[in-house]
């Protein structure tokens, strides 16, 4: 019950590191967003849930600067911003980590987490500081990779994900958006990727944690915002929500209520 | 810190085996090619010379000349693009500083820097066209290629009625020129060419390992869209890549020149796909992303080593051709098994 108050308490004082004001996307004639408004703390871990085809990828490109809202506002610490481009996004502290993680497979795992920033020694790359800091930062992620030279490609889904959020990390993001972190993951990889979630939580970053599995999003969510055909249907802030409430509001629960029973009739036919 | 390290001991991939570490090194399996090739060789040889110096200066002639465009063929193949343009541009490059400094009274030196130039607007073409159109860099460069090769033909018919350029060490500047591009070195005659092929070769690893323009090319040929995203300028890149392997070929060209004091229309057409092999062979991957230059200049040696082994060994040399199929097939079956222990089973 703590959190609840400590989490009360910083919606007060604490000026939000990401904040939509009454955003609504459209395209064409289709709405994908209607009147989203929500705001990700520093140092805790937002969750957007939702099923497939409930507006997260646009929320996601909207926050990651990939589109721009069709109206309402776009805050970054408190202050009215637009973005042009995701480089846009980054450069104000907001990285993203896609599903796909934008790591190439063949490259030697520091080098993929220094691609396009490489650390330099007159003029030459500087190998030993890139590996000592590669080394470092993903230790803190508690993650132990002994071989740096080897390809990411061999690393198992989880370890990239490390990679790519140690790296979004320490390139100074202070807003840290995953997307589906733990679908394509099993149950022990997820576990681990949501450890790195709670870990970077603890260094101050906002994460905003989108996914479409409310138990992942129960473990380490401090506040939930559902998404349901474009628009947001709850808000939940951790201690005042239980798990298979999570779970109903996130199926539709009377619709899932519904298929149960239609599921029932199909056996018996 | 040492608790969760342990806690994850669990989560890390199975310890790298020594062998699956060097497997990793993509020139590994080209240098156990070259090293069988150049015993098969000096076995069969008749003359008794394959062995020596000068014969080692025989075949590092052929191996410079291929291993110059090879190495920058290479860093494009690591680069995700092809250059079939690469062989035509040899003749392209010689023919035009011979007509220019022949048929243009134009001195030696500034006929082969406008040469370098020339070449330097072909790859930016090059490049440009592929990144511009979205086209793959085959079918750019294929047409590059036909396109150089007719101009070839018909310009030097038109300015000299015939099909070929001659009389260049008649032009002033021919003799430091020839110098610097074709003199020999030592009593073994090893041509100046090789030292090039080095230097070449030298840079070229150190570019690709030693600075972040290195890193790019290997990130640009991975996943273009994955270095994109992390802020790689891909589209610079790939043009500086076609732009070097250009470049390479003009230098070629100019060698081949100054060595011969002629330049036969046709030179160069069909070399495109020896520095292919030869970096190929050195362990590029075809769908880029991997690769390197020492492999490249090592491919350009076991070409080399072909072409005068199997003259010395006394057969016909028609078999060169087979040789270097064979050669090739085998170098992409190892290569693409060494590929597949190195990244190991993706999850």
């Amino acid at each position: 019950m703590t959190t609840t108050t400590s989490a009360e308490a910083a919606e007060s004082t604490v000026i939000p590191a990401l904040q939509l004001r009454n955003v609504t996307k459209a395209f064409g004639s289709v709405i994908a967003l209607r009147d989203i408004s929500l705001h990700v703390d520093p140092g805790t871990v937002t969750c957007v849930l939702g099923d497939n085809g409930a507006g997260k990828s646009t929320l996601i490109k909207i926050l990651s600067g990939v589109h721009k809202p069709s109206e309402g506002e776009l805050l970054v610490n408190g202050e009215d911003r637009s973005f042009s481009s995701p480089r846009d996004a980054l450069g104000a502290g907001i990285a993203t980590v896609f599903q796909d993680l934008a790591t190439i497979p063949l490259m030697a795992v520091w080098r993929n987490f220094f691609l396009g920033n490489e650390p330099r020694k007159a003029g030459f790359l500087d190998a030993a500081t890139g590996r000592t800091v590669c080394r470092e930062e993903l230790l803190q992620m508690g993650i132990d990779i002994r071989d740096l030279e080897q390809p990411v490609g061999t690393l198992s889904g989880g370890e990239r994900q490390a990679v790519a959020i140690a790296r979004a990390v320490y390139f100074g993001a202070k807003v840290l958006i995953l997307d589906e972190p733990t679908s394509a993951l099993g149950v022990k990889q997820s576990g681990v990727v949501l450890k790195y979630i709670v870990q970077a939580r603890d260094r101050g970053i906002a994460v905003v944690f989108i996914t479409h599995n409310p138990h992942h999003a129960y473990m380490v969510g401090d506040r939930f915002y559902l998404l349901n055909r474009g628009g947001l249907t709850h808000e939940f802030v951790r201690g005042k929500v239980d798990r298979e409430e999570l779970v109903k509001a996130m199926a539709g629960g009377a619709e899932l209520e519904a298929l149960a029973h239609e599921l029932e009739s199909v056996n018996r036919a | 810190m040492s608790a969760t390290a342990t806690a994850h001991s669990d989560e890390r991939i199975v310890t790298v085996s020594r062998l699956t570490r060097m497997l990793r090194r993509p020139e590994l399996g080209a240098l156990m090619g070259a090293v069988v090739v150049w015993v098969m060789f000096a076995l069969v040889d008749q003359t008794g010379q394959f062995a020596t110096l000068s014969g080692t200066a025989n075949w590092t002639s052929v191996a410079a000349t291929t291993g110059i465009v090879a190495v920058p063929v290479a860093l494009l193949m690591i680069g995700g693009e092809f250059d079939l343009s690469s062989g035509v541009m040899v003749g392209t490059s010689g023919l035009l500083a011979g007509l220019l400094t022949t048929e243009y009274d134009v001195p030696m030196w500034p006929a082969i820097l406008l040469v370098f130039l020339f070449a330097a607007c072909i790859g930016l073409i090059n490049g440009w066209l592929v990144m511009v159109t979205g086209l793959p860099s085959f079918i750019v460069t294929l047409a590059m290629f036909f396109s150089l090769r007719g101009i070839n033909l018909g310009v030097t018919k038109a300015l000299t009625d015939t099909v070929r350029v001659a009389g260049v060490d008649q032009v002033p500047g021919y003799d430091s020129a020839a110098k610097v591009f074709a003199s020999t070195i030592g009593s073994s005659n090893f041509y100046i060419s090789v030292v090039w092929w080095l230097l070449i070769t030298v840079v070229a690893t150190v570019v690709l390992t030693r600075t972040r323009f290195g890193n790019w090319i290997y990130a640009v040929g991975g996943d273009a869209n994955a270095a994109r995203n992390t802020g790689v300028p891909v589209r610079r890149t790939k043009i500086t890549l076609f732009v070097c392997t250009s470049m390479a070929s003009a230098l070629v060209g100019v060698i081949g020149l100054m060595r011969l004091r002629s330049m036969q229309a046709g030179q160069g057409v069909g070399e495109e796909f020896t520095f292919i092999i030869a970096a190929v062979v050195g362990g590029c991957l075809l769908t880029g992303g991997y690769g390197s230059a020492i492999g490249a200049s090592i491919g350009a040696s076991i070409i080399g080593m072909a072409f005068i082994g199997i003259a010395f060994a006394g057969w016909n040399t028609d078999w060169t051709w087979l040789f270097l199929g064979v050669i090739l097939f085998i170098a992409v079956l190892v290569n693409s098994y060494i590929a597949k222990r190195a990244q190991g089973a993706r999850k």
